[in-house]
Protein backbone atom coordinates (compact mmCIF):
# COMPACT_ATOMS: atom_id res chain seq x y z
CA UNK A 1 0.00 0.00 0.00
CA UNK A 2 1.63 3.19 -1.02
CA UNK A 3 1.63 5.90 1.82
CA UNK A 4 -0.64 9.03 2.20
CA UNK A 5 0.35 11.87 -0.74
CA UNK A 6 1.61 15.17 0.61
CA UNK A 7 0.12 18.37 0.14
CA UNK A 8 1.74 20.29 -2.87
CA UNK A 9 4.53 22.29 -2.14
CA UNK A 10 3.80 26.20 -2.19
CA UNK A 11 6.81 27.45 -4.46
CA UNK A 12 6.09 30.76 -4.09
CA UNK A 13 6.10 30.54 0.03
CA UNK A 14 9.91 28.90 -0.44
CA UNK A 15 12.50 30.99 -2.25
CA UNK A 16 13.30 31.01 -6.17
CA UNK A 17 16.07 29.07 -7.08
CA UNK A 18 17.43 31.73 -8.80
CA UNK A 19 17.95 34.99 -6.60
CA UNK A 20 20.67 37.25 -7.81
CA UNK A 21 20.48 38.99 -4.63
CA UNK A 22 22.13 35.87 -3.31
CA UNK A 23 25.20 35.79 -5.60
CA UNK A 24 25.83 32.11 -5.59
CA UNK A 25 22.48 30.78 -6.36
CA UNK A 26 23.12 32.47 -10.14
CA UNK A 27 25.77 29.59 -11.25
CA UNK A 28 23.62 26.83 -9.12
CA UNK A 29 20.03 26.99 -10.36
CA UNK A 30 18.35 25.38 -12.81
CA UNK A 31 17.25 27.02 -15.87
CA UNK A 32 14.78 24.22 -16.76
CA UNK A 33 11.06 24.26 -15.04
CA UNK A 34 11.11 21.53 -12.07
CA UNK A 35 8.99 18.50 -14.02
CA UNK A 36 6.17 18.26 -11.59
CA UNK A 37 6.08 14.59 -10.10
CA UNK A 38 3.01 13.23 -8.10
CA UNK A 39 4.05 11.16 -5.45
CA UNK A 40 4.68 7.00 -5.72
CA UNK A 41 6.71 4.92 -3.27
CA UNK A 42 10.11 6.54 -3.98
CA UNK A 43 9.06 10.37 -2.65
CA UNK A 44 6.43 8.80 0.07
CA UNK A 45 8.67 6.80 2.11
CA UNK A 46 12.07 7.82 3.70
CA UNK A 47 14.29 6.90 5.96
CA UNK A 48 14.01 6.28 9.64
CA UNK A 49 15.79 6.33 12.81
CA UNK A 50 15.82 5.81 16.44
CA UNK A 51 17.10 6.28 20.00
CA UNK A 52 20.47 3.66 18.77
CA UNK A 53 21.25 5.87 16.07
CA UNK A 54 22.03 8.94 18.69
CA UNK A 55 23.51 9.49 21.48
CA UNK A 56 21.93 11.44 24.74
CA UNK A 57 24.17 13.95 25.04
CA UNK A 58 23.82 14.40 21.02
CA UNK A 59 21.17 17.90 21.84
CA UNK A 60 23.98 19.30 24.37
CA UNK A 61 25.88 21.70 22.26
CA UNK A 62 27.18 23.08 25.64
CA UNK A 63 28.89 19.41 26.53
CA UNK A 64 28.66 17.23 23.64
CA UNK A 65 32.28 18.64 22.53
CA UNK A 66 33.56 20.27 25.74
CA UNK A 67 37.23 19.89 26.02
CA UNK A 68 38.16 22.27 28.87
CA UNK A 69 34.88 23.66 30.39
CA UNK A 70 32.01 24.69 28.65
CA UNK A 71 32.31 27.52 25.42
CA UNK A 72 32.15 31.17 25.38
CA UNK A 73 28.55 32.71 24.85
CA UNK A 74 24.78 33.39 25.76
CA UNK A 75 23.39 29.76 27.19
CA UNK A 76 20.50 29.61 25.21
CA UNK A 77 17.79 26.91 25.41
CA UNK A 78 16.21 26.19 21.76
CA UNK A 79 13.27 24.40 21.77
CA UNK A 80 9.50 23.42 19.87
CA UNK A 81 8.17 21.22 17.83
CA UNK A 82 8.25 19.65 14.86
CA UNK A 83 4.12 20.33 13.25
CA UNK A 84 3.16 19.02 9.56
CA UNK A 85 0.73 21.61 7.47
CA UNK A 86 -2.19 19.90 9.37
CA UNK A 87 -1.29 21.56 12.96
CA UNK A 88 -0.04 17.16 13.56
CA UNK A 89 3.21 16.28 15.72
CA UNK A 90 5.59 14.80 13.42
CA UNK A 91 6.83 12.02 16.25
CA UNK A 92 10.62 10.15 16.75
CA UNK A 93 12.09 12.14 13.79
CA UNK A 94 15.56 13.56 13.14
CA UNK A 95 16.51 17.29 13.42
CA UNK A 96 19.88 18.28 13.17
CA UNK A 97 21.38 21.59 13.95
CA UNK A 98 25.08 23.36 13.11
CA UNK A 99 26.24 26.68 13.75
CA UNK A 100 28.82 28.84 14.25
CA UNK A 101 30.33 29.83 17.79
CA UNK A 102 29.88 32.70 19.82
CA UNK A 103 32.14 35.14 17.97
CA UNK A 104 30.69 34.07 13.89
CA UNK A 105 33.26 31.17 13.38
CA UNK A 106 32.33 27.41 12.48
CA UNK A 107 34.46 24.65 12.91
CA UNK A 108 35.05 23.85 9.53
CA UNK A 109 38.25 23.56 7.78
CA UNK A 110 36.92 25.64 5.14
CA UNK A 111 36.15 28.39 7.43
CA UNK A 112 38.71 31.01 7.84
CA UNK A 113 37.14 34.42 10.06
CA UNK A 114 39.14 35.68 11.88
CA UNK A 115 36.89 34.98 15.35
CA UNK A 116 38.81 32.32 17.34
CA UNK A 117 37.45 28.55 17.64
CA UNK A 118 36.16 28.16 20.53
CA UNK A 119 38.07 24.58 22.08
CA UNK A 120 34.89 23.65 23.76
CA UNK A 121 32.96 24.21 21.09
CA UNK A 122 31.61 21.76 18.34
CA UNK A 123 28.81 23.58 16.78
CA UNK A 124 26.36 20.62 16.01
CA UNK A 125 23.72 18.38 17.74
CA UNK A 126 20.73 16.23 16.92
CA UNK A 127 17.89 15.09 18.58
CA UNK A 128 14.92 12.47 17.75
CA UNK A 129 11.51 14.81 18.50
CA UNK A 130 8.91 12.84 21.14
CA UNK A 131 5.87 11.51 21.08
CA UNK A 132 4.14 15.35 20.91
CA UNK A 133 6.61 15.92 18.42
CA UNK A 134 8.87 18.41 20.71
CA UNK A 135 12.17 18.76 20.32
CA UNK A 136 15.35 20.83 22.57
CA UNK A 137 18.43 21.78 22.38
CA UNK A 138 21.20 23.67 24.41
CA UNK A 139 23.95 25.94 23.14
CA UNK A 140 24.89 29.35 22.82
CA UNK A 141 24.02 31.86 20.78
CA UNK A 142 25.99 31.97 17.76
CA UNK A 143 27.75 35.60 16.27
CA UNK A 144 26.72 37.13 13.84
CA UNK A 145 29.55 36.72 10.73
CA UNK A 146 30.42 38.82 7.38
CA UNK A 147 30.42 37.04 4.19
CA UNK A 148 30.97 37.57 0.80
CA UNK A 149 28.56 38.24 -1.54
CA UNK A 150 28.39 42.18 -1.74
CA UNK A 151 31.50 43.17 0.17
CA UNK A 152 29.87 44.35 3.12
CA UNK A 153 27.61 41.39 3.87
CA UNK A 154 26.61 40.34 7.65
CA UNK A 155 24.50 37.08 8.13
CA UNK A 156 22.14 37.71 11.54
CA UNK A 157 22.60 35.16 14.17
CA UNK A 158 21.29 31.70 12.94
CA UNK A 159 21.03 27.98 13.37
CA UNK A 160 20.78 25.75 10.22
CA UNK A 161 17.85 23.16 11.31
CA UNK A 162 17.72 20.06 9.05
CA UNK A 163 14.41 17.93 9.51
CA UNK A 164 13.25 14.17 8.19
CA UNK A 165 9.53 13.50 8.73
CA UNK A 166 8.18 10.33 7.35
CA UNK A 167 8.69 10.63 3.98
CA UNK A 168 11.33 11.59 1.75
CA UNK A 169 9.77 14.42 -0.24
CA UNK A 170 9.10 16.08 3.49
CA UNK A 171 12.79 16.60 3.81
CA UNK A 172 13.50 20.18 4.70
CA UNK A 173 17.12 22.22 5.71
CA UNK A 174 16.24 25.91 6.41
CA UNK A 175 17.48 28.22 9.27
CA UNK A 176 16.24 29.68 12.48
CA UNK A 177 16.96 33.59 13.72
CA UNK A 178 16.45 35.35 16.36
CA UNK A 179 13.74 37.58 17.33
CA UNK A 180 15.26 41.33 17.45
CA UNK A 181 17.91 40.85 15.13
CA UNK A 182 18.53 43.94 12.98
CA UNK A 183 20.65 41.79 10.19
CA UNK A 184 17.72 39.73 9.32
CA UNK A 185 15.88 42.91 6.69
CA UNK A 186 19.43 43.30 5.56
CA UNK A 187 21.12 39.93 4.92
CA UNK A 188 20.21 38.63 0.97
CA UNK A 189 19.64 34.73 2.17
CA UNK A 190 17.13 35.53 4.19
CA UNK A 191 15.57 37.77 1.51
CA UNK A 192 15.41 35.29 -1.24
CA UNK A 193 11.91 34.79 0.41
CA UNK A 194 9.52 36.43 -1.23
CA UNK A 195 6.60 36.48 1.67
CA UNK A 196 7.84 38.31 4.77
CA UNK A 197 5.52 36.42 7.04
CA UNK A 198 7.55 33.72 5.91
CA UNK A 199 10.52 34.82 6.91
CA UNK A 200 8.70 35.58 10.29
CA UNK A 201 7.86 31.86 10.21
CA UNK A 202 12.04 31.57 10.72
CA UNK A 203 12.26 33.71 13.66
CA UNK A 204 12.58 32.45 17.24
CA UNK A 205 10.28 33.86 19.85
CA UNK A 206 12.32 34.82 22.85
CA UNK A 207 10.37 32.44 25.59
CA UNK A 208 10.86 33.25 28.93
CA UNK A 209 8.81 30.40 30.12
CA UNK A 210 11.67 27.99 29.22
CA UNK A 211 13.79 30.05 30.12
CA UNK A 212 16.51 28.52 33.44
CA UNK A 213 16.32 30.74 35.82
CA UNK A 214 19.97 32.30 36.55
CA UNK A 215 21.42 29.90 33.98
CA UNK A 216 19.96 29.83 30.14
CA UNK A 217 17.76 31.98 28.09
CA UNK A 218 15.12 30.37 25.86
CA UNK A 219 14.15 30.64 22.41
CA UNK A 220 11.05 28.85 21.14
CA UNK A 221 11.46 27.77 16.92
CA UNK A 222 8.24 25.23 15.73
CA UNK A 223 8.55 23.81 12.33
CA UNK A 224 6.34 22.94 9.86
CA UNK A 225 6.82 19.79 7.51
CA UNK A 226 4.43 19.18 4.31
CA UNK A 227 1.00 17.66 5.17
CA UNK A 228 -0.53 14.34 4.64
CA UNK A 229 -3.59 14.54 1.95
CA UNK A 230 -6.16 12.57 3.06
CA UNK A 231 -7.74 10.19 0.74
CA UNK A 232 -11.46 10.60 1.15
CA UNK A 233 -12.58 9.33 -2.67
CA UNK A 234 -10.07 7.35 -4.76
CA UNK A 235 -10.33 8.20 -8.16
CA UNK A 236 -8.24 5.71 -10.08
CA UNK A 237 -8.06 2.73 -8.36
CA UNK A 238 -4.43 0.76 -7.97
CA UNK A 239 -4.49 -1.25 -11.09
CA UNK A 240 -6.11 0.88 -13.82
CA UNK B 1 -16.09 36.10 5.00
CA UNK B 2 -15.63 32.35 5.16
CA UNK B 3 -14.47 29.76 7.97
CA UNK B 4 -10.67 29.69 8.14
CA UNK B 5 -8.66 26.39 7.01
CA UNK B 6 -6.43 26.45 9.89
CA UNK B 7 -3.68 24.93 7.73
CA UNK B 8 -0.26 25.60 8.79
CA UNK B 9 2.24 27.09 6.34
CA UNK B 10 5.67 24.96 5.47
CA UNK B 11 8.68 26.42 7.20
CA UNK B 12 10.16 28.11 4.29
CA UNK B 13 13.12 26.61 3.01
CA UNK B 14 16.93 28.19 3.53
CA UNK B 15 20.20 27.35 2.29
CA UNK B 16 22.29 24.38 3.43
CA UNK B 17 25.64 27.11 2.98
CA UNK B 18 29.25 26.35 2.39
CA UNK B 19 29.59 24.36 6.16
CA UNK B 20 26.61 22.10 5.75
CA UNK B 21 29.21 19.16 6.57
CA UNK B 22 29.53 20.72 10.71
CA UNK B 23 25.98 19.68 10.85
CA UNK B 24 25.52 16.35 8.60
CA UNK B 25 29.22 15.06 8.36
CA UNK B 26 31.76 16.20 10.63
CA UNK B 27 33.81 13.81 10.01
CA UNK B 28 34.22 15.86 6.40
CA UNK B 29 34.53 19.24 8.08
CA UNK B 30 37.44 18.26 10.01
CA UNK B 31 36.55 16.89 13.95
CA UNK B 32 34.87 13.90 15.05
CA UNK B 33 31.82 14.84 17.69
CA UNK B 34 29.73 11.65 17.31
CA UNK B 35 29.63 8.13 18.01
CA UNK B 36 28.54 7.27 14.94
CA UNK B 37 28.01 9.95 12.34
CA UNK B 38 24.68 9.09 10.43
CA UNK B 39 24.27 8.39 6.54
CA UNK B 40 27.68 6.25 6.06
CA UNK B 41 26.64 3.41 5.46
CA UNK B 42 23.49 2.64 2.65
CA UNK B 43 23.06 -1.10 2.87
CA UNK B 44 24.29 -2.45 6.01
CA UNK B 45 26.47 -6.03 5.78
CA UNK B 46 23.38 -8.06 4.82
CA UNK B 47 22.25 -6.62 1.78
CA UNK B 48 21.45 -8.93 -1.05
CA UNK B 49 22.04 -8.16 -4.74
CA UNK B 50 24.82 -6.93 -6.78
CA UNK B 51 27.84 -4.53 -4.99
CA UNK B 52 27.60 -1.16 -6.90
CA UNK B 53 29.75 2.11 -7.12
CA UNK B 54 28.62 5.13 -8.65
CA UNK B 55 31.05 7.91 -9.14
CA UNK B 56 30.55 11.30 -10.63
CA UNK B 57 30.68 15.03 -10.52
CA UNK B 58 27.72 18.05 -9.82
CA UNK B 59 28.64 20.77 -11.74
CA UNK B 60 27.22 24.72 -11.84
CA UNK B 61 26.41 26.63 -14.58
CA UNK B 62 30.09 27.76 -15.52
CA UNK B 63 30.95 23.85 -15.56
CA UNK B 64 33.07 24.53 -12.48
CA UNK B 65 32.54 21.21 -10.08
CA UNK B 66 30.62 22.41 -6.92
CA UNK B 67 33.17 20.44 -4.49
CA UNK B 68 30.51 21.45 -0.93
CA UNK B 69 27.64 19.80 -2.04
CA UNK B 70 26.02 17.12 -0.15
CA UNK B 71 23.97 14.59 -1.90
CA UNK B 72 21.45 12.14 0.46
CA UNK B 73 20.74 9.07 -1.34
CA UNK B 74 17.43 7.45 -0.66
CA UNK B 75 16.81 3.87 -2.65
CA UNK B 76 14.80 0.59 -2.32
CA UNK B 77 16.75 -3.06 -1.76
CA UNK B 78 17.49 -5.45 -4.36
CA UNK B 79 14.00 -6.62 -4.00
CA UNK B 80 12.53 -3.26 -5.08
CA UNK B 81 11.07 -3.07 -0.76
CA UNK B 82 11.68 0.35 0.44
CA UNK B 83 12.46 0.23 4.32
CA UNK B 84 9.27 1.21 6.33
CA UNK B 85 7.18 -0.02 3.45
CA UNK B 86 8.16 -4.08 3.52
CA UNK B 87 10.56 -6.74 5.32
CA UNK B 88 14.31 -5.50 4.47
CA UNK B 89 17.59 -6.71 5.18
CA UNK B 90 18.50 -6.55 8.63
CA UNK B 91 20.47 -3.40 8.78
CA UNK B 92 19.29 -2.07 5.49
CA UNK B 93 18.76 1.67 5.89
CA UNK B 94 18.24 2.35 2.56
CA UNK B 95 19.84 5.84 2.86
CA UNK B 96 23.03 7.61 2.81
CA UNK B 97 24.69 10.98 2.30
CA UNK B 98 27.38 11.46 0.14
CA UNK B 99 30.11 14.13 -0.20
CA UNK B 100 32.27 14.84 -3.06
CA UNK B 101 36.09 14.98 -2.58
CA UNK B 102 36.60 18.58 -1.50
CA UNK B 103 39.55 18.78 -4.10
CA UNK B 104 38.47 17.36 -7.27
CA UNK B 105 34.51 17.43 -6.69
CA UNK B 106 34.21 13.76 -7.70
CA UNK B 107 31.76 11.58 -5.44
CA UNK B 108 30.96 8.03 -4.43
CA UNK B 109 28.54 6.02 -3.45
CA UNK B 110 28.78 2.70 -2.71
CA UNK B 111 25.58 0.64 -2.51
CA UNK B 112 23.69 -2.45 -3.97
CA UNK B 113 21.84 -2.29 -7.31
CA UNK B 114 17.93 -1.74 -6.24
CA UNK B 115 14.80 -3.43 -8.20
CA UNK B 116 12.30 -2.08 -9.89
CA UNK B 117 9.84 -0.45 -7.79
CA UNK B 118 5.92 -0.11 -8.30
CA UNK B 119 4.84 3.36 -9.33
CA UNK B 120 1.20 4.67 -9.61
CA UNK B 121 -1.32 2.98 -10.93
CA UNK B 122 0.40 -0.05 -11.36
CA UNK B 123 2.97 0.82 -13.31
CA UNK B 124 6.77 -0.62 -12.44
CA UNK B 125 8.96 2.20 -12.32
CA UNK B 126 12.80 0.89 -13.22
CA UNK B 127 15.32 0.07 -10.83
CA UNK B 128 16.73 4.11 -9.62
CA UNK B 129 18.13 6.02 -6.62
CA UNK B 130 16.44 8.95 -5.41
CA UNK B 131 18.88 11.77 -4.85
CA UNK B 132 18.56 15.53 -2.75
CA UNK B 133 21.12 17.94 -3.16
CA UNK B 134 21.75 20.51 -0.82
CA UNK B 135 24.53 23.63 -0.86
CA UNK B 136 25.85 26.96 -0.54
CA UNK B 137 23.46 28.66 -3.30
CA UNK B 138 20.71 25.69 -3.35
CA UNK B 139 17.63 27.75 -1.89
CA UNK B 140 15.49 24.59 -1.58
CA UNK B 141 16.68 21.33 -1.77
CA UNK B 142 16.95 19.50 -5.37
CA UNK B 143 15.04 16.72 -6.44
CA UNK B 144 16.46 14.03 -8.71
CA UNK B 145 16.84 10.51 -9.59
CA UNK B 146 19.22 8.08 -11.10
CA UNK B 147 18.76 5.03 -13.48
CA UNK B 148 20.96 2.41 -14.79
CA UNK B 149 22.36 2.74 -18.39
CA UNK B 150 22.12 -1.35 -18.34
CA UNK B 151 18.58 -1.55 -18.06
CA UNK B 152 17.22 0.12 -21.25
CA UNK B 153 13.98 -1.91 -21.25
CA UNK B 154 13.25 -1.19 -18.00
CA UNK B 155 13.91 2.48 -18.63
CA UNK B 156 11.95 2.77 -21.95
CA UNK B 157 8.91 1.84 -19.76
CA UNK B 158 9.62 4.21 -16.66
CA UNK B 159 6.35 6.19 -16.32
CA UNK B 160 8.55 8.67 -14.60
CA UNK B 161 11.33 9.70 -17.69
CA UNK B 162 8.16 8.92 -19.93
CA UNK B 163 6.87 12.48 -18.40
CA UNK B 164 9.97 14.14 -19.34
CA UNK B 165 8.20 15.94 -22.84
CA UNK B 166 12.00 16.37 -24.17
CA UNK B 167 13.39 12.70 -25.09
CA UNK B 168 16.86 13.78 -24.88
CA UNK B 169 16.76 15.28 -21.55
CA UNK B 170 15.50 11.44 -20.39
CA UNK B 171 19.41 10.98 -20.94
CA UNK B 172 20.18 13.12 -18.15
CA UNK B 173 18.81 11.01 -15.57
CA UNK B 174 20.58 7.49 -16.90
CA UNK B 175 24.39 6.51 -15.45
CA UNK B 176 26.36 4.86 -17.51
CA UNK B 177 26.80 1.38 -16.91
CA UNK B 178 30.62 -0.34 -16.86
CA UNK B 179 29.77 -3.68 -15.23
CA UNK B 180 29.62 -3.13 -11.53
CA UNK B 181 30.70 0.41 -11.68
CA UNK B 182 28.24 3.89 -12.70
CA UNK B 183 29.30 7.50 -13.65
CA UNK B 184 26.84 9.86 -13.01
CA UNK B 185 27.15 13.63 -13.75
CA UNK B 186 24.68 15.83 -12.20
CA UNK B 187 24.95 19.16 -14.07
CA UNK B 188 22.89 21.94 -12.25
CA UNK B 189 22.19 24.29 -14.73
CA UNK B 190 23.73 24.64 -18.60
CA UNK B 191 23.39 22.17 -21.24
CA UNK B 192 22.61 19.39 -20.98
CA UNK B 193 20.78 20.49 -17.66
CA UNK B 194 19.72 17.08 -15.40
CA UNK B 195 15.88 17.08 -14.74
CA UNK B 196 14.99 18.29 -11.07
CA UNK B 197 11.49 17.32 -9.74
CA UNK B 198 9.42 19.14 -7.70
CA UNK B 199 7.92 16.33 -5.59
Amino acid sequence: MTPAELYQRNREWHPPAYAPDYKTSVARSPRNALLSLQGSMSELTGPTFGHNDIDPLDNDLIRNYAQSGDPIGERIIVHGRVLDENARPVPNTLVEIWQANAGGRYRHKKDTYLAPIDPSFGGCGRTLTDADGQYVFRTVKPGAYPWRNWVNNWRPAHIHVSVFGAAFAQRLITQMYFEGDPLIAKCPIVQTIPDKRAVDQLVAALDLNATVPLDSIAYKFDIVLRGHRSTFFENRPEGN
Amino acid sequence: MVQSLHYLKESASQTAGPYVHIGLAPGDAGFDIYRRELGRDITGPNAQGTRITVTGTVTDGTGAPVKDVLIEVWQANAAGVYPGAGEVEEGFRGWGRVIPDFDTGVFEVKTVKPGAVMGRNGRLMAPHLNLWLVARGINVGLNTRMYFGDEAAANAADPVLGLIEQAHRRQTLVALADGNRYHFDIRLQGDPETVFFDV
